[in-house]
Parts: C-alpha cells; structure tokens; sequence
C-alpha cells in the first residue's frame, strides 16, 4: 500500500515482518538438515540440537545400505526426464496447432480439452490400474510415463503463449520460403517460446519428480520404485530405525529439485503469477 | 478455473465438415495428427477408465474374479457409511484449519511484498521455495517437528512452562500437524499471485483513498480487497479442489503411528481423508467396487464444495 511505502521506520519494520516470514519458510530446511547431521540418540534428546553435528556421513552411510537410494533416485529423473520431453514435444506441438491454425472441430476439440483439465485423478486411479496391470505395465516405469506424455494444462499454456509470441507474418514469411508445417513448429515456433517452454519443462518436471500416489499403487516390487516410494519406505518403518538417517534422505531427495528450481525460479514464479491473473 | 459440472463426452478425432469432409480430412490431416497424441492418450488413460469406474460402481469386485452385479448397493451404502463420513469431516475440518490461516497470511505477505521496495524478487524466490519442496521429504520433517517425544514444537511448549501435546496420537493434534504442513507449503505460493493482483490495481486508486482521509486499514478493506476478488477466487477455487484431495501429506504423515494399514489415517483414523479412506477401501481390501463408488462421491463432494466456496466470494463481492 502507498502509505507504508518507503524507507524509515515503517520500511524497517515492514522488512523486519518479510524476515520473520522469510525465517519460518526456511526453517524446516534448516531443521531437516540440521537432524541430518546427528545420530538418533543426539535427536532424541533434550533439549533439541539446532546446531549441526558431526554424523552425517555417517547417515549417508546408513541410508545407502538400507534402500537403494541412488538407484531409486535414477528411476525418479528417468521418469520425470522423459515425461518431461515428451510433454514439451506433444503438448507445443498441439499448442502451435490450436494456436495458429484453422480446422473443422477446432473449437470442439479445444472445449472438450478444458473440460478434461478438470477431471480428478483418482476417478481414473482404479480402472488405470486394472488396464495396466492386463497389459503388464504394473511395475515398470512404462506405468509412469505413457498416461503423464501430454497433458491438457500444458497445452492450455503453451497455446496462450503461442498467441501472443508468434507473429502471422512470421508463418507466412516462411511459408513463402517453402516451409512445410513441421518446419514452421520446429523452426519458426519454438524458438520464439523458449521461455514457455521453459515454464512448462521446469513445472512439469518438478511435478513428476514430487508424485507419489500413483507411483506408490503402480509401482508394486518394493526394491523399484521412485525416490518418494523409497522415502515412505524409509520413513514407515523409523520405529525401529535410525531418525538421523530418514532426514538425510528426506534432505539428499530435495537437493534436484532445489537445483532445477534455482536455474527456473524467475521463470517460474514470474509466468505462474502471470497466468494466474490472467485466468 | 471453472470446476463445474464435467461430463467428457468422447473425442471427435474425425470432424464433420458438412461439405466436403473427405477433403477437408485429406487437407487438415497434419493438424489432426498433431494434436491426437494427447486425445489417444486420455482416451485410453482417462476417459475409459472414468467411464469403467462408473460401471464398477454398480459392482462388486475384488480386482481378480468375476465381477458381480450390485446395482444401487454400494451407493446406499456409501451414504449410511459413518467411515466415509468422518473421513469426510476430517478433510473439511484439515481444509479449513489449513486454508484460512493461509489466505489470511498470504495475503498480508502479498500487501507487504507489494510495498518493499527492495529485495522483492529474493524474497519472493525464498517465498516460493516451500512449494518446491516434496511433499514426502516435507511430510517426514513435520513428522519430528510434532514429535511428541523429541519434536521441537513440544520442546518450545515445555520450555514456557506449558504441558506436552501427543500431536500425533490426538485428534486435534492430527488435523493440526497436517494443516500446519500444508499451511506452510502454499502460503508463499498463494503470496506470489495475490501479488501478481495486487501489481494489477493502479495506483492513484490508492492516492485516491488517501486523499479521501482513507487509514491503511479501510483502504485494504475499500480498495484492495475488492479489487483482489478475481485472484481470491482462483486461490480459493485451486486450493478447494487440491486441498480436499490431500493424500501425501497425512498418508506420509501417520503410516509410522498406524500399526494396521499404510492408509489408515492414525488413531482413531483422525487424519483418514477422503482420498486416503478411497485407497484404503481399493487397494488394502481390493474392494474395487466399492473403492469406485467412494472416488464418485469424492468427486461430488468437491464439486459441490468448489460451487458454495465460489458462491460465497461472488456474493460476498457483491455487496
């Protein structure tokens, strides 16, 4: 608001309530890592650690010979990786077509796509997994991949993007070059939208390296399954184990996702913002 | 974000132009081919399975033998099932514990991000980061913060001098720790786009109220708050829809206090949500019938509850 903007001391007590936000949106960072360097026995006592210890490699250790994290964690950027290429390729491509170009059915099929935007998951969740498991997809990563390879949001976004990026003479000037419609796309289109599909690749891999429902059902042999499967595991039976080391996997499973997000985080947060408003 | 009634009706994937289909085919077919990746794929993984999940309903089924016909039964049962009830009453009461305290902050984050001048954009970077986050990672760590052993929460309790809460092994406790979880995972999210409305409203509106004699306050209810309306629908809307659904975050949450199923919900199933009692009825039970019944009365449950929240912001703006 106009009336505190400014410097003085409303300016120092307005930034001094950003820091108190700021301090409890990272705490639980700190804390997870902070646990991540004591033993169980350190964790359990009273009054608590807040300050670092020295067991973590120790916890790194523990972690490695109970599940198989790097192995879990190889089927999690495998999935999320070529979901997400899959999703960049399929949803632009039918974002370009829905963006630029005119066809009988157009605005029914556009219309049917928003509505399916809004189907919720779990409708799908138990006839999925019977189709899958009778053709013998149930286990594999296949189950994971071929149902997320396009997605309505994605095309919904990347169409909005194309409108207004993607100048008709722009096409039309390389169509009198003799540009056929996969070179306009490959080309002509895409390179005018790197930052939508930036947005896109970024969300949509971040979104695939978090899921945890389906691949919890879908993934049935305990010794294969995504880095969140691995965790719950881990954390499930904490009983009879070792805290320090479920928090060391819990922080060693954010360190991808945190990197991903610092190479996107303006583009992420700037676009989402935007299509907020303007949804 | 319309969440309206959705009844998908099949994929015209060959249109029909009333003159001269076949050429017009031959002429669009590229076009068609682009797009039909996405229409096969939700054909095959989302409007078969809906269509199959509603045949099921009518069923019983345990997933490995024959299915048998039931009729209405499920659904009369579903309705005098006190089970599906309470998980009912659990997700309302997580959604709203969860939901008003971070409408409330996010909003007065978004009012004091939009007036700093300086390091908007690392905080809003330092905001956003709880989103980031896994909700299974996120999910173990809120576990030991409301540890009732070792958790920090009852360390600060017991350091003033107050008793010790089983956060865990309560009711109350229960619906606390998940709302808390959740509270803090979308409040920066929710800040960055009522942020994006606030950045929308211009600004002599406000020197406007200002010269009218307006305090901070009244201008926020008279100006802001109006004006926000369209964003505090979305955020309302998206989070009625994802927070009625939540699964991760108690199913993570309580599976290590529950000694019977992963899905349970801890004691006394306080926590056993509306998706994790569908999970629990389907794949603990291979109920597959029933469990289809349950994910239709989800479904209806969250689209009435997405039109009275809607109702309610449009009226309340109308005023």
């Amino acid at each position: 608001m106009a009336s505190i903007k400014g410097s003085g001391r409303r300016g120092t007590a307005l930034h001094a309530s950003l820091i108190i936000g700021l301090l409890l949106s990272a705490f639980p960072f700190y804390w997870a890592v902070i646990m991540s360097t004591h033993t169980s026995s350190e964790i359990f006592s009273y009054p608590p650690k807040l300050l670092p210890g020295s067991h973590f490699l120790e916890n790194v250790r523990n972690l490695l010979d109970t599940i198989d994290f790097f192995g879990s964690m190889w089927n999690s950027l495998l999935v999320a990786t070529t979901v997400t290429f899959l999703v960049l390729f399929f949803d632009s491509l039918a974002a370009f077509v829905f963006a630029k170009f005119a066809f009988p059915g157009k605005n029914l099929l556009f219309a049917l796509l928003m509505l399916i935007f809004m189907v919720p998951a779990q409708l799908a969740a138990i006839p999925q997994f019977v189709i899958m498991a009778k053709i013998g997809w149930i286990g594999s990563m296949t189950a994971l991949i071929v149902p997320a390879a396009a997605n309505a949001f994605g095309i919904f976004w990347m169409r909005q993007y194309m409108r207004s990026a993607i100048h008709d003479e722009l096409l039309d000037a390389s169509k009198l070059d003799g540009a056929g419609f996969m070179r306009q796309y490959w080309h002509v289109a895409l390179p005018v939208v790197r930052p939508g599909l930036a947005f896109l690749g970024i969300f949509t891999f971040m979104g695939q390296w978090n899921d945890y429902a389906w691949p919890l059902i879908a993934l049935t042999n305990p010794d294969n399954v995504t880095l969140q499967v691995a965790l719950s595991q881990l954390n499930g039976t904490h009983g009879t184990t070792d805290y320090g080391m479920v928090m060391t996997g819990a922080v060693l499973a954010l360190i991808p996702l945190l990197i991903v997000f610092a190479i996107g985080a303006r583009q992420i947060i700037g676009d989402l913002a935007k299509g907020a408003v303007r949804g | 974000m319309a969440v309206i009634e959705q009844t998908p009706t099949p994929p015209v994937v060959a249109p029909s132009t009333p003159t001269r289909p076949k050429k017009g085919l031959r002429k669009y077919w590229h076009l068609y081919a682009a797009i039909s990746p996405f229409y096969l794929l939700f054909l095959a993984f989302g409007l078969i399975p809906v269509g199959f999940s509603l045949y099921l309903s009518f069923h019983r089924w345990d997933g490995l033998g024959s299915m048998e016909w039931a009729g209405l039964s499920q659904y009369q049962y579903l309705v005098s099932d006190s089970d599906f009830w309470q998980s009912i009453g659990n997700t309302l009461v997580i959604w709203a514990l969860a939901t008003f305290p971070m409408i409330f902050l996010a909003m007065v984050t978004a009012v004091m991000l939009n007036s700093a001048v300086r390091f908007k954009n690392a905080y809003r970077f330092a905001y956003f980061l709880p989103n980031v986050t896994s909700v299974v990672a996120i999910a173990i760590v809120f576990g030991s913060i409301f540890s009732t052993n070792f958790g920090l929460v009852n360390a600060l309790l017991q350091a003033v001098g107050l008793d010790q809460v089983a956060w865990l092994n309560t009711p109350w406790g229960i619906k606390v720790a998940i709302a808390t979880l959740m509270t803090w995972q979308w409040t920066g999210y929710n800040a960055i786009i009522f942020l994006a409305g606030l950045q929308t409203i211009p600004g002599d509106l406000y020197e406007a109220a200002r010269i009218d004699g307006a305090g901070p306050v009244q201008t926020f209810f008279r100006v802001t708050l109006p004006l926000l309306r369209p964003t505090l629908l979305f955020v309302l809307v998206v989070s009625t829809v994802t927070g009625l659904q939540s699964f991760s975050e108690p199913q993570v949450l309580l599976q290590t206090t529950a000694n019977e199923s992963t899905f349970s919900g801890g004691p006394d199933h306080a926590g056993r949500t509306m998706v994790l009692y569908f999970f629990q009825q389907t794949f603990d039970n291979n109920d597959f019938g029933y469990g289809a019944a349950v994910a239709w009365g989800i479904f209806l449950v969250v689209v009435l509850f997405s039109i009275i929240n809607w109702r309610l912001v449009q009226r309340r703006g109308e005023q």
